[in-house]
């Protein structure tokens, strides 16, 4: 296997996807001249042509609608979003026609499509950028929602994603573009939906996240471990449809649990992920299931400011030493 | 003794059998539609229930001058498309009901109705939420190389929601083959056009998009099918989106909730309206062309009478949903969790 950037597992799966399947096209601003204000579409519209890598107007309403009339068609469209921030304005196209058409009209269409994009904060991209999003879209039944942490998920993530015959919501934390790791490529490795990743084995508390949280547990367990306690860092990577039975093995085996998770703490993702360990965990629990959570703040622009407000590894550490 | 052919009037060539065909087909919706507001009435039918009677000789009009494979796509005042198009009205009824043998298996209700089979893509309830699909419907149809048309029809109230413009804008730039219908019933609710479109020809809108645009009569079903087919065969040839507006009128409250039309118009208006009732209108021409008589008109009357009564009987016979169909065509392949 080779070592690749999370970016270039992307743009890998989106080729090898656009080059098996003819009804595979991508959609969004700036994708194909601009080349992708992150890349992940760098070149894509030299080897494809612009029929294949459709630039569009800044108009997110219309063409996730587009996209979703082309998918009623038989097509396979791949929308970027140029963060997941943007998104929000066509959250009515998403929520009320993408996700619920397969259901109204009671099985009759299905929605092909991928919706992916940075979601989350970055290097101070502040209020309006920083978005994490994945926890409203995994609130609508219709939708399936997807975070990988590694060029490898990525890879085999996006194009599952794009295989599916359902919505799927595919964020890219966009700290991660950068980084690197092997991946298979050039195959048709594929990673299914609905199975989380166990990262590191632990005995003494469960650290459940997802996209780039993943890595901040798995540094803090790293810390934990000095002090002598074993972490088990699991890494759900698809959020709808959740596995929550690795999650409960994991905290039967170790009775303890704590949520990571970038997005706003209250309301979010990982409340969902406690609620349920609690529900089904109760008697297997010998401490309550925490959460880490970004601050309920809009994210501000100064450093120093944002770096606060995004949970990390000391933060974990302090938050699973409360539980001893 | 009827005549072989009927002299065009105001517009239209149609065969003696053609034009009872399209007056069988607008008196079918009509009576449909009474049996409809007869279902709510009698709480067999919840939720909003929008008929479409007085905008018949627009869907039978325009649906009459399509292709069988050109997609079409609407709003949620649907019946009459759905009708048009073929789909069984027992089916539509059950929907209406919520019954188990609905066009959408009881999910969709009056407001969301969809028929695959007769490329019907629905039935939208939020207002020009579903303009951007419908581009995108020509979108799939240019990718693929197609030469079907899309019939995107909406209502006025649609004309001033972002995405419609949006829409425009990309269906225009990248030539896609669809036309943009709206059917100005002259009501956005209760709100009439004047007082929510600072440019009240609403067609206008069309200009800032390159794109070809006019106001059609939508009342006399002839004329709806000589613009029809006049701008449908342009749109097929050129491939380019156009936009119509179609003037009609709506004989019915918004929804069947809307009881207090008063409120809003008066009764004046609306006796004014009937006086044009596309029924009414195509009836008069047959009589005067004799290619009907009354006894023959009377007839089909009855005739429909007792299909639709028929339609409402067999649909209020179907059984409502089993409970596990509750969870049914969430996803195409994993079910949603269970329980509370």
């Amino acid at each position: 296997m080779a070592e690749i950037t999370y970016r270039e597992a992307l743009r890998q799966a989106l080729i090898e996807e656009m080059e098996r399947d003819e009804n595979v096209f991508l959609i969004g601003e700036d994708i194909g001249r601009y080349q992708g204000s992150f890349r992940v579409t760098q070149n894509l519209i030299k080897q494809f042509g612009s029929k294949r890598v459709v630039d569009t107007p800044i108009s997110e309403p219309g063409f996730v609608g587009i996209a979703m009339g082309a998918a009623l068609q038989g097509l396979r469209p791949v929308v970027e979003m140029m963060t997941m921030s943007f998104s929000i304005l066509a959250f009515d196209q998403i929520i009320n026609h993408v996700a619920k058409i397969h259901y109204m009209s009671g099985g009759q269409f299905k929605v092909p499509m991928v919706i992916r994009g940075p979601g989350g904060s970055a290097h101070q991209l502040s209020a309006q950028h920083s978005h994490s999003v994945e926890g409203w879209y995994a609130h609508v039944p219709g939708l399936k929602v997807v975070a990988p942490s590694t060029p490898e998920d990525a890879y085999g993530m996006l194009k599952t994603a794009i295989r599916d015959d359902n919505p799927v919501i595919f964020t890219e934390n966009p700290n991660l573009y950068g980084l690197k790791g092997e991946a298979p490529t050039g195959d048709d490795f594929t990673i299914p939906f609905g199975k989380a990743a166990i990262r590191r084995f632990g005995e003494d508390v469960s650290l459940i996240a997802y996209s780039r949280m993943a890595h901040v547990c798995a540094e803090a367990a790293a810390e934990l471990e000095k002090e002598g306690i074993s972490a088990e860092v699991i890494d759900v990577r698809s959020l709808m449809p959740l596995d929550s039975e690795t999650l409960f093995e994991s905290v039967k085996k170790t009775h303890r649990a704590v949520v990571v998770y970038e997005d706003w703490k209250f309301g979010g993702f990982g409340a969902e992920i406690a609620a349920k360990i609690q529900e089904s965990c109760f008697d297997d629990l010998d401490a309550p299931v925490l959460r880490v959570g970004g601050l309920n703040v809009p994210m501000p622009y100064s450093r120093k400011l944002e770096l606060l407000c995004v949970p990390n590894n000391n933060d974990v550490v302090e938050k699973v030493k409360s539980l001893f | 003794m009827k005549k072989e052919a009927v002299e065009p009037t105001e517009a239209g060539t149609e065969s003696p059998a053609e034009l009872v065909r399209l007056f069988r087909e607008m008196l079918r919706i009509r009576v449909f539609e009474d049996q409809s507001i007869k279902a709510f009435r009698a709480g067999l039918a919840g939720g909003y229930l929008h008929v479409y009677s007085g905008q018949e000789a627009v869907a039978v009009g325009w649906l009459s001058c399509i292709r069988n494979d050109d997609p079409v796509i609407t709003a949620y005042r649907d019946h009459g498309h759905a009708l048009y198009l073929g789909c069984d009205p027992v089916a539509v009824m059950a929907e209406i009901m919520g019954r188990t043998g609905g066009l959408s298996r009881g999910k969709g209700g009056s407001m969301h109705l969809y028929s695959a089979a007769h490329r019907f893509y629905g039935g939208w309830g939020i207002v020009g939420g579903h303009t951007g699909i419908g581009v995108g419907l020509a979108f799939g149809t240019k990718y693929k190389g197609g030469d079907q048309v899309t019939h995107l029809f909406m209502g006025d109230g649609a004309v001033n929601a972002g995405i419609l413009y949006e829409a425009m804008n990309m269906a225009s730039l990248w030539d896609l083959p669809v036309v943009f219908i709206v059917e100005n019933n002259q009501y956005a609710m209760g709100t009439r056009v004047e007082y929510h479109s600072a440019d009240p020809e609403l067609h206008n809108r069309a200009a800032g998009f390159r794109m070809e645009h006019e106001r059609i009569d939508g009342m006399d079903v002839l004329r709806v099918r000589r613009d029809a087919k006049r701008i449908i065969e342009h749109v097929r040839k050129t491939q380019r989106p156009y936009f119509v507006e179609i003037m009609s009128y709506r004989f019915e409250g918004h929804g069947a909730a809307d009881v207090e039309q008063t409120l809003y118009r008066s009764p004046e208006e609306i006796e004014q309206a009937k006086k044009r009732d596309p029924i009414l209108l195509l009836e008069k021409h047959m009589l005067e062309h004799d290619v009907i008589n009354k006894d023959e008109l009377e007839k089909i009357r009855k005739e429909i009478q007792e299909e639709m009564e028929e339609v409402y009987k067999k649909a209020a016979a179907l059984p409502h949903p089993e409970p596990e169909e509750v969870y049914r065509d969430v996803y195409t392949d994993i079910e949603p969790e269970k329980g509370h």
